[in-house]
């Protein structure tokens, strides 16, 4: 008999919420294969089993459980039912030796077809009747098609969503997810802890525009990875960090923790919500290297795949309101760090250049800062700093201006 | 005056069952007949009928043809054909019988008579002897469905000259039936007299037979029927057809432009249907035809005028008794506010000829006109034990197939028992099944049904088992 206990996710996690049991209880289980998807404050994990036996449960969905609970125990020595392997849906984790006993694996995700979507002459008549669209149904049929069954579900959700009708004043409670809860807690503890205020500058775009444009099929072709506005940014705040170390600092008690190095967390919203992934030693990547750490974070960020140790630390943190078209913000610090850049918005607009009006591409970016230990003209002239960069790309190659170095000034 | 909620104008499919499902939905229905007897063409004077001749004088022949072959022998052999007819009749009857009692267990009141507009709710019904009533209805649904199409230069007398109806109810088998048509029709009723002792020539006008069916399942079962004895006049254009005494002369023109005159006893008219609409007395209600003379109806097979309904033979699409019934069941749900739907394209056509022919969905020709990119699975019954068992081995399964998809698209079967055979090409084109999903499916050993499957596989990856 093997207990199951809740794992050591991560250093700073205490509990965690057993969100949705994947076996039933009596259910012969191969090793490896998820029992259970926990929630924590940072992410969801699967559980794999540690032994192949016939599951008894113990801990029950939505449980909040301490680290070392017991949630299950497998009986290895129940013999392994004949239908098990038609029925087996163990997939095996890249990180574990496979093992020979185990089963072939059978493919968890539904296969697409021309007839996905497809319904059942009953489960049309259904769909029709209850104003459901063949488009807004998952089949569960072979190969997605959609079946009697799915039909009548899916009517009986839409029967239950809140009712839309004017005037009406239903109203539907849910419990908070344990990440909404932490997300919470944690904007709540950032503002009421730490002396926030915001600086504001504008970037002109233009020569970081000119640069996309001529260099990014080149750049996409080599590096397999488009080039975006993200790897620019990190880059500049990587240089400007060097400047302002007290930007890329860290408040832990009654000290201040200087780091020789740019971990720059991005903020990435997700289905459940905003996650926090970080990219190590922002300061020594290329672009190629950003853009693609970004591009990783992000997908992994949308399937739900981060690790904690993803989510973990962080000297910086970059938020990108921009793609939701927010023109101008005031972004919380993500403690303990000590500073946040926001971006935003591309727009053109009438700006003055040597006494002409022009029209230039243009970006308001904030910085919001924990007045404790760094001082306006530090947080200013590190917005600045970023600001010329990003306006200069020249002057990133050697975190300064090429002839300045050249006359050593 | 009487008041109901639906009142349907003929008691054929279509209009039997619409009565029915709309009484199961909890409405008053009333139901109009102008003959005698409920059940329509189907029943009295088509599926039926023919099909219990068909089988009758399928017996004789397997007796005759066959039964040597089984070891089975029998000296004066012989048939006594209006015993057959007796027995048409007395199965014609009992299906009279049956929706009668079905029109009693769901309270539909049955109004013999010819039903006639009034105006668009109400309905006056003249019985034989010309009495006159007249019936109020919320809804009306005209199911009156079709008639043999007369030739404007051929008259039907009904004794020489002869429509389905009368070739149903003969005296006597004929020495020799010319057919004008070869369509599935003509090739039923040509098979009964044919099988009987008949000499039966088919006159037809088009290149080929049963021209609704795959060009493939056409020659195959031309090439059957000939071997039967059937004789063929293809790409025949028939000009007259005059009687004297007991014989009939058919005069054609031929393709090289050549007069041909075909002397037999009996002429057969098989050239189709039309939409019946006599004594409807449509101008009352506003009802409006197409060009075809068909009872225009929208999707909801509504007609132009709100609250009249049309179904079956009498509107667009196939004339065939189960697309009628799909109707009638459809529109009954309509009015009762469901959504239900019918999907034409896989409603199965069938000819009750032996070997049998069916198909569903498109034709080879269909999807060369339409520049889909196919691919083609045949295999031939020959090739199963189960056929080989029973010594029914001409015909062939043939299932077309969408290039990319594998998605079936067509099926179309002929040889024993495909009338039967055909619904699983229904049902897998319903679910749109690929051929390799069929391919994949257990189908019982020895069956016919096993053709499906190894002219699945040759779809798919032309890898059949058993050739």
């Amino acid at each position: 008999m093997t207990e199951v206990k809740v794992p050591a996710l991560a250093e700073s996690i205490a509990e965690v919420t057993l969100s949705k049991w994947l076996v039933k209880d009596g259910d012969y289980v191969e090793l490896d294969q998820p029992l259970c998807e926990f929630e924590t404050d940072k992410a969801s994990q699967e559980l794999p089993s540690p032994a192949a036996g016939v599951v008894k449960l113990i801990a029950a969905d939505g449980d909040d459980l301490k680290i070392g609970a017991l949630i299950c125990n497998i009986d290895e020595s129940a013999a392994k039912p004949a239908t098990a392997v038609a029925t087996d849906k163990a997939v095996v984790k890249k990180d574990v030796a496979p093992v020979e006993t185990v089963a072939p694996k059978t493919e968890v995700k539904q296969e697409v077809s021309y007839a996905t979507g497809n319904p059942s002459p009953a489960a049309k008549k259904i769909l029709d009747e209850g104003g459901v669209k063949t488009t807004d149904v998952k089949g569960t049929g072979v190969k997605g098609r959609i079946t009697k069954e799915d039909a009548i579900q899916a009517v009986r959700n839409k029967a239950n969503m809140p009712a839309r009708e004017a005037f009406s004043r239903g109203e539907r409670r849910e419990k908070l997810s344990r990440l909404r809860k932490t997300i919470a807690e944690r904007l709540v503890y950032s503002k009421n802890s730490t002396a926030m205020l915001t600086t504001f500058n504008e970037v002109d775009m233009t020569a970081i525009n000119k640069i996309r444009e001529k260099y990014g099929d080149g750049f996409k072709k080599k590096n397999e990875v488009g080039l975006g506005m993200m790897s620019f940014f990190t880059k500049a705040v990587c240089l400007a960090l060097e400047k302002f170390p007290a930007v890329n600092a860290s408040i832990e008690e009654n000290e201040v923790v200087y780091h020789d190095y740019a971990d720059i967390s991005i903020a990435v919203s997700t289905p459940k919500g905003l996650v926090v992934p970080v990219i190590r030693n922002a300061e020594s990547l290329s672009l190629a290297g950003i853009e693609k750490k970004v591009k990783e974070l992000a997908i992994k960020g949308r399937d739900g795949l981060l690790t904690m140790d993803e989510m973990t630390g962080g000297t910086f943190t970059i938020s990108n309101g921009g793609v939701f078209g927010s023109l101008m913000s005031t972004p919380i610090i993500n403690p303990p760090q000590v500073a946040i850049l926001g971006m935003h918005k591309v727009q053109e607009r009438p700006v003055v250049i040597d006494g002409q009006m022009v029209i230039r591409p243009m970006m308001y970016v904030a910085l919001s800062y924990d007045h404790r230990i760094i001082d306006g003209k530090e947080s200013v002239s590190f917005l600045v700093a970023v600001k010329d960069f990003l306006e200069n790309p020249h002057k990133m190659l050697l975190g300064a201006d090429p002839v300045d170095l050249l006359l050593e000034m | 005056m009487s008041k109901y909620q639906v009142a349907v104008i003929g008691s054929g499919p279509g209009g039997y069952i619409a009565a029915i499902r709309c009484a199961q939905l909890g409405m008053k229905v009333a139901i109009i007949e102008k003959y005698d007897v409920l059940g329509g063409t189907c029943t009295n004077v088509g599926c039926i009928p023919s099909k219990a001749l068909l089988d009758s004088s399928e017996h004789f022949h397997n007796a005759q043809k066959s039964f040597a072959e089984h070891g089975i022998t029998h000296n004066d052999l012989s048939f006594d054909f209006s015993r057959m007819v007796q027995r048409k009749n007395g199965v014609v009857k009992a299906n009279n019988d049956g929706i009668a009692f079905l029109m009693k267990k769901n309270k539909i009141d049955a109004y013999k008579g010819i039903g006639s507009f009034v105006s668009k709710n109400k309905i006056a019904i003249t019985g034989s002897k010309g009495e006159k009533q007249e019936i109020e209805a919320d809804k009306i649904v005209i199911a009156t469905g079709s008639k043999p199409t007369q030739l404007p230069f051929i008259k039907v007398d009904k004794r020489r000259i002869i429509t389905s109806t009368e070739a149903l109810s003969l005296n006597e088998v004929p020495k020799h039936l010319v057919i004008i048509g070869g369509g599935i029709i003509g090739v039923e009723l040509g098979s009964v007299y044919l099988r009987l002792g008949a000499k039966v020539t088919v006159v037809e006008y088009l290149d080929k037979i049963v021209p609704s069916m795959d060009e493939d399942i056409s020659k195959e079962l031309q090439r059957v029927l000939k071997k039967q004895g059937m004789e063929f006049l293809l790409s025949h254009k028939v000009s007259g057809a005059v009687v004297k005494d007991n014989s009939v002369t058919v005069t054609a023109e031929n393709t090289k432009g050549e007069k041909v005159l075909i002397q037999g006893d009996y002429c057969l008219v098989a050239v189709g249907r039309v939409p019946y609409t006599d004594g409807l007395n449509l101008e009352a209600a506003g009802v409006v035809k197409d060009e075809k003379g068909r009872i225009a109806v929208n999707d909801h097979l509504e007609t132009n005028i709100p609250g009249i309904y049309a179904v079956g033979d009498v509107v667009r699409g196939a004339m065939l008794a189960h697309k009628a019934e799909e109707e009638g069941v459809m529109l009954a749900e309509y009015i009762a506010g469901q959504k239900t739907h019918i999907n034409y394209n896989l409603i199965p056509g069938v000819a009750y000829t032996w070997p049998e022919a069916a198909s569903v969905g498109a034709t080879e020709n269909d999807l060369k006109a339409k520049g889909v990119a196919y691919k083609s699975g045949k295999f031939p019954f020959r090739a199963l034990g189960r056929a080989r068992a029973s010594g029914d081995l001409d015909g062939f399964v043939k299932v077309l197939a969408d290039k990319n998809t594998d998605e079936i698209l067509g099926v179309h079967i002929i040889g024993a028992r495909a009338a039967d055979l055909i619904i699983e090409g229904v049902v897998a084109m319903e679910y749109r099944a690929s051929a390799e999903d069929i391919a994949r499916m257990s189908h019982p050993h020895p069956t016919y049904t096993e053709a499906f499957k190894e002219a699945c596989l040759t779809a798919t990856e032309n890898r059949p088992l058993n050739t």
